[in-house]
C-alpha cells in the first residue's frame, strides 16, 4: 500500500454533507480525501434551491457572509393553492428574514457546491474529482476504505463518510439502505429562467437582496402527486416541479410536460414570461422521510445528507442541504471522536445516530413523520386546492344579487365536492401531520 | 386570465431543452436493459418518467439511449421488473449542470 493512498478519512461526495465534514476534519489535522464524481463539485447536484438556516455554516465559515455564493436572502414566503384557472395565495413576507444569519437564500448548486468544497480544500483536505467510487473495502465486518473506478483506485482509512447523494449506492452496498419503492421517492425537473436582477425585482416586490421562495400545491401537477416551486436567484429564476415517482408513472405523465402546464399556468404565466431558459436540470429526491431513515452506521462507515434520506418534505417545509450540511458536521465530529479513541466500530459510530437524535435533523424528521403521507392525500392533491378557489371566488363574486352570509358561501361551495364527515377527517390529519 | 388558460399547453420537445444542457458522452453505457424483460410491459414506466425521455417503445420493443441521461435515477427505481442495470458514468464524463 503506498502511503498516498492512506488516509485518516474518506469522505465521499463533495456536496454539502461530504464538504462540510470534509472542511471540520481536515481543520482538526486529519488526512481526508474528498472524492466527486463530478468534473467539478456541484456538476451532477440540484436543488431547488434554497439553503435554509445558512447559519449553520456561516458559524464555521467566518468570512461566509461576504464570500460564499449565494444569490438573494429569503424575505417572502408564498404558498399558492392553484386550481384550474385560479389560484389562492399566502403570502408572507417580513425583514427579520434580512438580517444575517440569514433564514434562507438561494444558491446555484454548481457554484455553491464548487465553492464549499474549495473550503475544504484550503483547510487541507484532498479534492480528487472525476472519480467514482464502486464499492467499499472491507476487513472483516469493518470498511476500511473504498474502491475507486480507476487502475490502482484503492483508498484506504479507518472510516468513511459516505455523503454520496440521493442514489445511495454505498448504504445500499454496505447494507444500511434497502432497495427504494417509487412511492417514497419523487423526481424534481428544474428550469433556470434568466430575467435580469431589475425585472425580478419589480415583478416579486422585492428590494435590493431580498428573494422569494414560492411553493404552489394542485393543479401545478395536474392530477399527479408533488408540488411546484418558483425561487428568485440574484438574476434568474429556479423553477420546477416535484413529483412522487409511482405517481407519475401511474398518470402517464411527463415531468417536462408537467413543467410545461405549470409555468403555462394563468397564474404562472406573468411571472415567466420573457425568461429565458439557461439549463434544464433533473434529480430524484428521497421524501419518503422518516421511514426511508436507513441505518447510520456500521463499523468504519457513517452516511449522511441525501444518501441516508435527511431530507425534510413536511407539506410548507422543504429543507434538505440544512439537513446534509448539519449531518455532514456531526459525522465529523463523531470521526474526531473515534480518532481520539483509536476505536471506529459500531458502538463508537453510533455517538453520530445520537448526535443527530439531539438536533433538529431526526427530530423534525420524526416529529413530522405523518407529513409526507398527508401530502400524498389524494384530496389535498387533486380537490382541495380547486375547491379552495371556487370558495374564494364565490366570496368574492359580485353579481348585483343579495349575499349571503361567508360561512354558507363557503360551506356551500365546499361541500358541493366532498362530505362534511370527510372534510372534517382530512382537517383532523392535517392537524395531527403539521399542528399538534 | 381565462383566454391564457384556454390556450392548449404547448409542451417544448425535450430534445430542446436537452441542447441547454452540457455533456460528455463516454462511449460506454452505464445504463443497461434487460430488453427481454420490457416484453409484455404495459405499464412502461421508465417511457413516462424519464426526464429526458430517454426510453421508447417502437413496434413492441423496448429502445433507450444513454448519451443525454441526466442521472437522476428514477427509471431504475420505476420500473417494476427490474429491467434496468443502472450505475453512474465513468468519473467525470456524463451531465455537467452549470447554471442549475
Amino acid at each position: 500500500m503506498h502511503a498516498q493512498q492512506q488516509f485518516d478519512v474518506i469522505v465521499v461526495g463533495a456536496g454539502p454533507a461530504g464538504s462540510s465534514a470534509a472542511l471540520v476534519l481536515a481543520r482538526a489535522g486529519l488526512r481526508v480525501a474528498l472524492i466527486e464524481r463530478g468534473e467539478y463539485p456541484g456538476a451532477k447536484n440540484v436543488s431547488g434551491a434554497v439553503f435554509y438556516a445558512p447559519g449553520l455554516l456561516a458559524e464555521l465559515l467566518p468570512t461566509f457572509w461576504d464570500e460564499a455564493p449565494f444569490e438573494r436572502y429569503i424575505t417572502r414566503r408564498v404558498l399558492t393553492f392553484l386550481g384550474k384557472e385560479s389560484a389562492f395565495s399566502l403570502d408572507f413576507r417580513t425583514r427579520h428574514f434580512a438580517i444575517p444569519p440569514y433564514n434562507g437564500v438561494t444558491v446555484l448548486r454548481p457554484k455553491f457546491d464548487r465553492w464549499l468544497a474549495s473550503k475544504a480544500a484550503e483547510a487541507g483536505a484532498l479534492l480528487i474529482t472525476s472519480t467514482v467510487v464502486d464499492d467499499l473495502l472491507y476487513e472483516g465486518e469493518r470498511v476500511i476504505g473504498v474502491q475507486c473506478r480507476r487502475d490502482d483506485g484503492a483508498l484506504y482509512a479507518p472510516v468513511v463518510i459516505a455523503a454520496d447523494g440521493a442514489n445511495s449506492f454505498l448504504a445500499k452496498k454496505a447494507g444500511l439502505q434497502r432497495e427504494f419503492s417509487a412511492e417514497e421517492m419523487s423526481l424534481g425537473v428544474k428550469e433556470v429562467l434568466r430575467l435580469g436582477a431589475r425585472t425580478i425585482e419589480e415583478r416579486f416586490n422585492l428590494t435590493g437582496d431580498e428573494g422569494m421562495a414560492s411553493e404552489y400545491v394542485g393543479e401545478a401537477t395536474g392530477s399527479v402527486k408533488g408540488g411546484a416551486f418558483l425561487y428568485t436567484n440574484r438574476d434568474t429564476l429556479s423553477l420546477g416541479i416535484i413529483v412522487q415517482i409511482a405517481s407519475l408513472a401511474q398518470q402517464r405523465v411527463r415531468p417536462y410536460e408537467l413543467l410545461d402546464r405549470f409555468k403555462q399556468h394563468p397564474a404562472v404565466a406573468p411571472l415567466v414570461r420573457d425568461g429565458v431558459t439557461l439549463e434544464y436540470s433533473a434529480h430524484m429526491i428521497p421524501e419518503g422521510g422518516w421511514q426511508l431513515v436507513p441505518r447510520l452506521v456500521r463499523a468504519g462507515l457513517l452516511v449522511a445528507g441525501d444518501a441516508a434520506a435527511l431530507v425534510f418534505a413536511a407539506g410548507i417545509f422543504l429543507e434538505g442541504m440544512n439537513f446534509a450540511v448539519a449531518s455532514g458536521l456531526a459525522a465529523a465530529e463523531t470521526v474526531l471522536e473515534a480518532h481520539r479513541h483509536g476505536d471506529f466500530s459500531t458502538t463508537t459510530l453510533t455517538g453520530y445516530q445520537k448526535r443527530l437524535e439531539q438536533s433538529f435533523v431526526l427530530q423534525d424528521l420524526q416529529r413530522f413523520r405523518l407529513t409526507p403521507a398527508f401530502v400524498n392525500n389524494e384530496r389535498l392533491q387533486n380537490l382541495y386546492p380547486e375547491l379552495l378557489c371556487q370558495a374564494a371566488e364565490q366570496v368574492f363574486r359580485s353579481e348585483g344579487r343579495p349575499r349571503k352570509k361567508l360561512g354558507s358561501t363557503i360551506l356551500t361551495a365546499l361541500r358541493s365536492k366532498v362530505s362534511l364527515w370527510t372534510l372534517l377527517r382530512d382537517g383532523w390529519q392535517a392537524g395531527r401531520a403539521l399542528f399538534f | 386570465m381565462q383566454q391564457i388558460a384556454s390556450e392548449p399547453v404547448v409542451t417544448q420537445p425535450i430534445e430542446e431543452r436537452l441542447e441547454l444542457v452540457r455533456f460528455k458522452v463516454d462511449k460506454r453505457p452505464h445504463i443497461r436493459v434487460n430488453t427481454e424483460a420490457c416484453r409484455g410491459c404495459d405499464l412502461t414506466p421508465c417511457v413516462y418518467v424519464c426526464p429526458a425521455g430517454l426510453f421508447e417503445i417502437l413496434g413492441g420493443e423496448m429502445h433507450f439511449s444513454y448519451e443525454h441521461c441526466l442521472e437522476c435515477g428514477t427509471c431504475y427505481v420505476a420500473c417494476e421488473r427490474k429491467a434496468i442495470e443502472w450505475d453512474y458514468p465513468r468519473g467525470g464524463w456524463g451531465v455537467s449542470f452549470r447554471a442549475s
